[in-house]
């Protein structure tokens, strides 16, 4: 959908899906790094698949010559300058504008370009804090947490394509190029849901629950969330309401196939189990021959099962279980391709599926484009007026 | 909602969502200006509006939500009874005005009810659609309902977050759905942008399930590689030492991380023990992962004295990444949130003042807004199909008697 538009990425890891995102969606996505810089990382890898390679140096007055020269005729520069940086000044908004009114630049960087703490120095785990997630995961009584993966860069690149694409909507009705902001501390925000609304409202600080569902039983109890089974934890939980009743039902249809004791589950009536009424020793009752029943399945035969009963509850997938996920074999959303190296690489396909296809990736991570080259495309694509 | 000026003024979105994915897709759009219709019915109001606290005064009431306020201020809302004829045939006409649909039902209710993409393109032929869904339009579990709570299970987050030794833990509330609401927003705008300039319409198949799975590409990268299955490993990181949580004076917490010896020299010397940088147990980062634990007491024994925010700052003077836990409650005095004005307060009819979250970004030249808190239930119809759709005094009145806005 993007087809025809340039893109110059120069952000560091806070940004990268940005890009790929963008690439995923037809752009012609260039990422530049200075020569002898490692591109070997899975993280680099995995994000900067579908986008060219650019090996250029900006530091030097040759490279920022030639950044120059490409601004003209490119559409997004994507960048992660901070107050203070190298590089910075030469990034300014102002100074670009000048060499391009339609280029829309989108800074994602910590905190923001501007503000008391634009300078302040943050990876991912200072994002997560700095952003609420973290005082939300964990232990109520033990250490805030952080996704072991990185998510804080995910959402502030995933909310930079948005920014970028609104500017680029008003663009193509206005002409005008313009400034897109980002802040990761913003974007992680969106990780805690609601959760602002009940300090707002109720003067309640929402804190963190490990694992285990808390504040739905006005009597105190709390739920279980994650069960072992043979291979590895379920996660389920006792809902009320329809779909609750019909999970619960399920559930015990299905142990009662397979002779799994019931213990009180065998007189519980769905229909009127009200979550917020139990009391702790009643929902310990109720999740005892669960608890057991659970025990002797693989996530996979829950997965399955569930999904063919419709309850609702899924397996916690390792990466392995999602490699070998058959929903997503069947949605073709594995590509694969030959990396830099001659071998295979198995990436995760295009984001989303578009008027029935799933967009190819159409670089490996690393294809190098030389400059000149790049220059020479891009006049004639400014020329027939693709740009 | 204003008579500024925004990026998306004169998009127009029709948004038959409930919940998270697809009202928060809604939410940004009309942020940057564009004319979102949110549509419900009485009968089957958006569950986020009644099922989840909090509530106004603690009492749940379909126009008292905070869980529903929060995903869609700034938006016009309708009420369309989409099992009455009359309320199909008013929504046919909502597709035909819009610029992009929104759906987030599950697989094929949009087509049985005659609004699918076919039908949409038919009113419409630029029309830009989106449907998402746990786990997207088709394959073998594509009607599965579920949860985004445990879609954050089957997509890894879960089991990717906690102690190694401990169970895995829960995210808050719908995690994956907001990374699939804006890899959403990023998929419609590119549609629409498209339909503007070559006018074709589009239709997006969006599952939360794979747009999550965006967001640990890495992790399924090396998995596919070298067969290495991640694994939760607290708040460590194999590139930095010290890299965790420590618990300071009054309940707060502070994050820090050094990504390189130098930096860890800096820290050392905040902490009062220049030594610990020459000290053979922490003098690599190699010696610094080995003797994390030794670290960390070493650490913690400073930060328990520390206010949070001080040391914070401080560390950040001595060019040391550091951050305090904010919880909830401190985003709200968070100096750099408040300098970029994430949250405003607005009027809700109801609830009264609310604050409402902006955005991650804004853009220099038109920059976005909250125009208004969000809207009560069916608070729009007459505006909407009357002022936007054009439909006249005595049909409405007709539509109305037919239970068309039911």
């Amino acid at each position: 959908m993007l087809n025809g538009y340039t893109i110059l990425d120069l952000s560091n890891r806070v940004g990268w899906l940005a890009g790929r995102l963008l690439a995923d969606l037809g752009a012609d996505v260039i990422r530049v790094e200075a020569p002898g810089v490692s591109i070997a990382g899975a993280d680099w890898q995995a994000y900067h698949v579908n986008k060219r390679l650019l090996r250029l140096d900006i530091q030097t007055v040759d490279g920022k010559r030639t950044f120059d020269q490409l601004i003209p005729d490119i559409d997004i520069l994507i960048d992660s300058a901070q107050p203070g940086d190298a590089f910075v000044q030469h990034l300014d908004w102002a100074r670009l504008k000048q060499l391009n009114p339609r280029l829309i630049k989108v800074s994602v960087t910590p905190f923001g370009c501007e503000g008391p703490r634009a300078g302040w120095l943050a990876s991912d785990i200072e994002l997560m804090a700095a952003g609420g997630a973290m005082s939300l995961a964990g232990e109520p009584d033990g250490a805030p947490m952080r996704v072991t993966v990185p998510q804080s860069y995910g959402w502030a690149g995933a909310q930079a394509a948005v920014g970028a694409l609104t500017a680029v909507v008003h663009r193509t009705a206005t002409g005008i190029g313009q400034h897109v902001d980002v802040s990761a501390q913003a974007a992680v925000i969106l990780a805690s849901s609601h959760a602002a609304a009940f300090w707002d409202m109720d003067g309640k600080n929402p804190t963190r629950c490990g694992a285990y569902l808390t504040g739905r039983s006005m009597k105190g109890a709390r739920y279980r969330a994650f069960w072992p089974c043979l291979d590895g934890y379920l996660n389920f939980m006792l809902y009320g309401g329809p779909a609750g009743r019909r999970t619960n039902t399920q559930l015990v249809a299905w142990m009662r196939e397979l002779n799994s004791p019931l213990g009180v589950l065998e007189n519980i009536d769905w229909k009127r189990f009200d979550p917020k009424l139990a009391t702790q020793d009643e929902v310990d009752e109720l999740e005892r021959p669960i608890a057991n029943f659970f025990l002797g399945l693989t996530k996979r035969k829950f997965l399955d099962e569930a999904s063919r009963r419709e309850m609702l509850g899924y397996p916690v997938s390792t990466m392995a279980d999602i490699a070998a996920d058959p929903q997503l074999e069947a949605r073709d959303f594995w590509y694969d391709l030959t990396g830099p190296d001659g071998h295979q690489q198995r990436h995760c396909g295009s984001f989303a599926i578009v008027d029935g296809v799933r967009p190819p990736l159409r670089h490996a991570p690393g294809e190098e484009v030389n400059i000149d080259r790049l220059l020479a495309e891009l006049k004639t694509d400014s020329t027939s007026g693709n740009a | 909602m204003s008579a500024i000026s925004q990026a998306l003024s004169g998009v127009k979105v029709a948004e038959f969502g409930a919940y998270a994915a697809g009202p928060h897709i809604g939410k940004m759009l009309a942020t940057f200006g564009a004319t979102v219709v949110h549509v419900e019915s009485r009968s089957r109001p958006d569950g986020f509006r009644a099922e989840y606290p909090p509530y106004k005064d603690g009492k749940p009431g379909l126009d008292r939500g905070g869980c529903f306020a929060i995903f869609n201020d700034s938006k016009y809302a309708v009420t369309l009874d989409l099992k009455n004829e009359s309320g199909v045939d008013m929504a046919k006409r909502l597709i035909g005005w819009a610029d992009i649909v929104i759906e987030n039902m599950r697989p094929e209710v949009m087509s049985r009810l005659g609004l699918g993409y076919e039908s949409a393109r038919e009113l419409n032929p630029g029309v830009v659609m989106i449907s998402s869904c746990n786990m997207g339009q088709t394959g073998p579990r594509a009607y599965t309902p579920g949860f985004g709570s445990q879609l954050s299970a089957l997509a890894g987050f879960c089991g990717l977050t906690g102690s190694p030794e401990g169970p895995p833990q829960l995210l808050y509330g719908p995690y994956i759905d907001f990374i699939a609401s804006s890899l959403g927003a990023a998929a419609v705008l590119a549609g629409l942008d498209r339909q503007r300039r070559i006018g074709q319409g589009a239709l997006i198949d969006l599952a939360q399930y794979e747009s999550g799975l965006m967001f640990v590409a890495s992790a399924l990268f090396d998995y596919h590689k070298i067969g290495v299955v991640a694994e939760r490993a607290g708040n460590s990181d194999p590139n930095a030492a010290p890299h965790d949580a420590y618990p300071c004076r009054a309940g707060g917490w502070l994050v820090l991380s050094c990504w390189s010896d130098d930096e860890f020299g800096r820290l050392a010397g905040m902490l009062g023990q220049p030594g610990l940088a020459a000290d053979l147990r922490f003098a690599t980062i190699e010696a610094r992962k080995i003797n994390e634990k030794d670290l960390s007491a070493i650490i913690s024994q400073w930060s328990l004295s520390q206010d949070a925010e001080e040391a914070a700052t401080l560390l950040q003077t001595a060019r040391v990444h550091a951050y305090p836990v904010n919880t909830i409650a401190d985003l709200f005095r968070d100096p750099q949130l408040l300098y970029r004005h994430v949250w405003r307060r607005r009027r809700h009819g109801v609830i009264g003042d609310l604050a409402c979250y902006f955005s991650s970004f804004d853009l220099s030249e038109v920059p976005g807004d909250v125009t208004g808190a969000a809207p009560l239930l069916g608070e729009h119809n007459s505006m909407v199909f009357q002022d936007f759709l054009g439909v006249s005094d005595d049909e409405y009145v007709e539509y109305q008697a037919k239970g068309a806005f039911d």
